[in-house]
């Protein structure tokens, strides 16, 4: 074995590629829900109601008599969504606001900072309660809690990376030519700061799928009898004692998706750092 | 001190300002949607509260109030912020505080035990489960496991001591499985470092390798981040007492959001801020303590002091 091919470790191949067959899994089960479901997802049948796993309902089923396999299908995509949703906002809004500031006057760069410094004196999920507090409940307003929550530190990278890139000696030169500065700004520093930010992101994803999935455990945002992956668990927690597998395998589905968003983050970042360095 | 004014005023501001653009009148909010009241009684309730007078005025005799320590009272309850909030302190401090004790417990064994490549690796992917599991989950499989099929534990409720475990392991796992990731990383750094090469020449044990060097050499960043996770306790109680029905600061803050009630929500954000500040207080105590490198910053005024940089 060659030097440089034991720089990839043998672990990552393997996880690499069950986190990808899972989140292929998924990504299917959010587009396509109807390839994979047994079962329609609201259909009652309470003559059929908390049967254990079965080869009839894969999961078993819930007090209504609804088949919780297909439920968990149909929840992926409102449940990924919403985290999905909310880091992409936080890429989108931390981009913009981290390098507004980075590029004002020192004055306004530096109020804009204090507010951040203040918003992340809090604890992120603390933060996404209180914006459902403000804006009130709803799929909507949680995806816009959790990007709230999340997105001081995207704008702090943003601001560090708009700052390190302005002073690299290719967009000074690019300055001297007479480039124009906003172009200056979208074409050599933006690329490399949404680089950076992006990174992040994709580890940033898994815990806005768990904030926003525990703002719907409280209530808080899609309501009965929507399939969501919180929202089913909250269900299931009444019945814990008679029918465990219905809160187990939504759990297990937010779990399973949050390892590997978290794995392939982990794999995106360390590439990222071999090629930075 | 100027930074812990800062951070209070910062959080009373935002809370100010969230609650003047929160849509709807806040009078309708407060009364609730089934009420039957005339607009004479809604205009009474306003000019009482002061909401009818100017903004910067509202806003200046919000802050003169909290300053007295009066943070209002609650919509829904009646009774005075601080008394709803003080009442369920205790239960939610119990709770955070074992769960704070166990995580580090947790942390530090797996720092000082997990050695090699394998276990490391092993405790890696542990870690990694743990923090992608919501806790709202791993808290039912815990009561399930431990309470409903083995009996150990009591369901639910309670003031015991046996009714506080489950709840605090639930909240102690994802900060645990951080902190000794965060140790960890720490750890393996400092065995890179080349002084580490004469600790061993000298013939340290593994154990007092780590113990004495290279867990402190990581602990500056643990103490760091375990501040910050303190934080996050208070948000996962709202998960955690929720799931396990205990009384507390998290039920709290949940039945104010669900009820819209301001002014408490306005108490747990201060009393969040105030956590804030007196954590991290005490890690710019605590930390030069472990990290003797933070402690060169002001050589002048130590070597006045007669102490020996």
């Amino acid at each position: 074995m060659t030097v440089l091919a034991r720089r990839t470790r043998p672990g990552h191949t393997v996880a690499l590629s069950i986190s990808g067959a899972v989140l292929a899994a998924i990504a299917l089960a959010a587009i396509a829900p109807d390839l994979l479901a047994t079962h329609d997802p609201l259909l009652t049948d309470v003559r059929s109601a908390l049967q254990p796993p079965s080869s009839a309902h894969w999961f078993g089923t819930d007090q209504s008599g609804r088949d919780v396999y297909s439920r968990v299908v149909f929840g992926a995509g409102r449940s990924v969504g919403i985290g999905l949703l909310a880091t992409g906002l936080a890429l989108f809004v931390g981009v913009i606001a981290g390098s507004l500031s980075a590029v004002s006057p020192r004055g306004v760069d530096a109020a804009a900072m204090r507010v951040v410094d203040v918003l992340s004196a809090f604890p992120e999920f603390l933060v996404a309660l209180l914006v459902v507090a403000v804006l009130g409940p709803g799929p909507t307003n949680i995806a816009v809690a959790v990007t709230i929550a999340a997105v001081p530190v995207y704008i702090r990278l943003a601001r560090a990376q708009t700052r390190s890139l302005a002073a690299t000696e290719h967009v000074e030169a690019a300055r001297i030519i007479g480039v124009p500065a906003l172009v200056v700004h979208l074409r050599h520093v933006l690329p490399g700061v949404l680089g950076a930010v992006s990174v992040l992101a994709t580890i940033g994803i898994g815990t806005s799928i768990l904030a926003a999935a525990g703002l719907s455990f409280l209530g808080l945002g899609p309501t009965e009898p929507t399939a969501e992956w919180g929202l089913m668990l909250s269900a299931g927690r009444n019945l814990l004692l008679q029918a465990p597998w219905v809160a187990v395998f939504p759990g297990l589905a937010i779990t399973a998706t949050v390892v590997s968003v978290s794995v392939i983050g982990r794999i995106v970042r360390a590439r990222s750092e071999e090629r930075g360095a | 001190m100027a930074s812990v004014v800062l951070v209070l005023w910062g959080a009373a501001t935002l809370a100010f300002v969230a609650f003047r653009i929160i849509p709807g009148d806040p009078v309708d909010v407060m009364l609730g949607p089934q009420a039957q009241v005339s607009d004479a009684v809604k205009a009474g309730i306003r000019s009482d509260l002061g909401l009818d007078r100017p903004v910067l005025e509202q806003y200046a005799a919000f802050l003169g109030r909290l300053v007295r320590g009066d943070l209002g009272e609650s919509y829904q309850l009646r009774l005075p912020v601080t008394e709803v909030i003080g009442r369920q302190l205790g239960p939610t401090l119990q709770l955070t505080g074992l769960a704070l004790v166990i995580a580090l417990l947790l942390a530090l064994a797996t720092a000082l035990l997990v050695r090699g490549r394998r276990g490391r690796a092993v405790a890696s992917g542990v870690e990694l489960v743990v923090l992608s599991s919501p806790v709202f989950w791993t808290g039912l499989v815990l009561l399930s496991v431990f309470s409903f099929q083995l009996g150990w534990f009591p369901v639910s409720g309670g003031r015991d001591a046996a009714s506080l475990v489950l709840p605090s392991v639930t909240l102690a796992l994802p900060v645990a499985a951080l902190l000794s990731q965060v140790l960890r990383d720490g750890i393996e750094a400092a065995e890179r470092e080349p002084f580490l090469l004469t600790v061993r020449a000298r013939g340290a044990t593994p154990r007092r390798e780590t113990l004495r060097h290279t867990l402190r050499h990581a602990g500056a960043g643990g103490v760091t981040l375990a501040a910050y996770l303190v934080g996050s306790l208070l948000g996962g109680a709202v998960l955690v007492e929720t799931v396990f029905a205990r009384p507390g600061i998290g039920r709290v803050t949940l039945a104010a959001i669900t009820d819209r009630d301001l002014p408490v929500i306005t108490g747990v954000i201060l009393l969040s801020a105030l956590v804030f500040v007196v954590v991290n207080t005490l890690v710019d105590l605590v930390v030069p303590l472990i990290d003797p490198r933070l402690r060169v910053a002001e050589p002048a005024l130590r070597a006045r002091a007669g102490v020996p940089a």
